[in-house]
């Protein structure tokens, strides 16, 4: 027990730490990179409650897709990130203020709720009847089956979007048509009476 | 000393509010803005699944993975429309974006 609350505090405090990195970052790159080590440590804390699965989805999507996503766009667009710091000092202290009153906030209802009842976490269901990802399957792929080709259509239109937004047609390129290369006209190779003895 | 609920709870409270911070600190850079709301929508997934650990029930674990989802799904249409927008203008401050089309 003793191990599992050193664990916890350490990979919150490095998922808090890298988080508040992530905002405060002079350079874009660097708060992707933070942003990939806060999902790391968030995926560990999954694991450690026994949400393996949804650790290893975090991983996936998350550090595998989105960050490398932003990665992309951070390093393919061409911006003078400098100019776009003006005004961090002068935001500073609101966003400080609104910053504490939210977290007061929510502390104070955590705390003054009646949460101190719940159970300790467990893996659910308990490991010996089966495995949080056989579980998550048996749920998701009855009980909440249509919800679950909702998420598919969302990431299609998702992607169509992103495609029909990105796509442009340039005028100028030079594509290869296999069809117009290959292809031989009548007059392409002209043929040649050559004359036993003398030359073309 | 245990790990209780109240642990990920307010975790998950600090997380979200580090994304709202990020936010009204960054408020010219596009880019910024979408990580931290990535980082909320995160905040918001860690609150999931501690109720659905401590509470013992699975349909916690099935909405954070719908959670996920929108999310990237969310990063990849931000994203692009970022793409075009720079593309259009040349700059990503959230002060020149004020027109809907061109």
């Amino acid at each position: 027990m003793i191990v599992q609350t050193i664990a916890f505090y350490v990979f919150a405090a490095v998922a808090v730490m890298s988080a508040l990195l992530v905002v405060g970052n002079r350079n874009p790159v660097y708060s992707v990179l933070f942003l990939i080590l806060t999902f790391f440590n968030v995926a560990a804390l999954f694991v450690l409650i026994g949400a393996e699965f949804l650790a290893m989805m975090l991983v996936v999507v998350y550090v595998g897709a989105v960050a490398v996503l932003f990665l992309f766009v951070v390093m393919m667009l061409d911006i003078n990130f400098v100019e776009l710091r003006q005004g961090f000092v002068r935001y500073l202290p609101i966003g400080a203020v609104i910053g504490i009153i939210l977290a007061a906030e929510l502390i104070f209802v955590v705390a003054g709720s009646s949460l101190g009842t719940a159970p300790a976490a467990a893996p659910t269901p308990a490991l010996a009847e089966a495995t949080n990802t056989e579980a998550l399957g048996n749920i998701m792929y009855t009980q909440y089956f249509y919800l679950f080709q909702v998420a598919g259509l969302v990431l299609l239109v998702a992607m169509m979007g992103a495609i029909v937004l990105t796509h442009r047609d340039r005028s100028g390129v030079k594509r290869q048509r296999i069809g117009d290369q290959v292809a031989r006209s009548r007059n392409s190779v002209e043929l040649k009476k050559v004359p036993t003895g003398k030359g073309v | 000393m245990t790990i209780g609920i109240e642990h990920y709870l307010t975790l998950s409270a600090i997380l979200f509010t580090i994304g709202i911070f990020g936010i009204f600190l960054n408020r010219k850079n596009v880019i910024i803005i979408l990580m931290s709301v990535e980082l909320m929508l995160l905040a918001v997934n860690v609150n999931l699944v501690a109720f659905s650990a401590f509470l013992q029930d699975m349909v916690g674990q099935v909405f954070a993975m719908m959670v996920l989802t929108v999310a990237a799904a969310e990063a990849a249409i931000g994203l692009a429309i970022l793409v075009v927008f720079f593309r259009s203008r040349g700059s990503i401050a959230v002060e020149d974006v004020n027109m809907m089309k061109g």
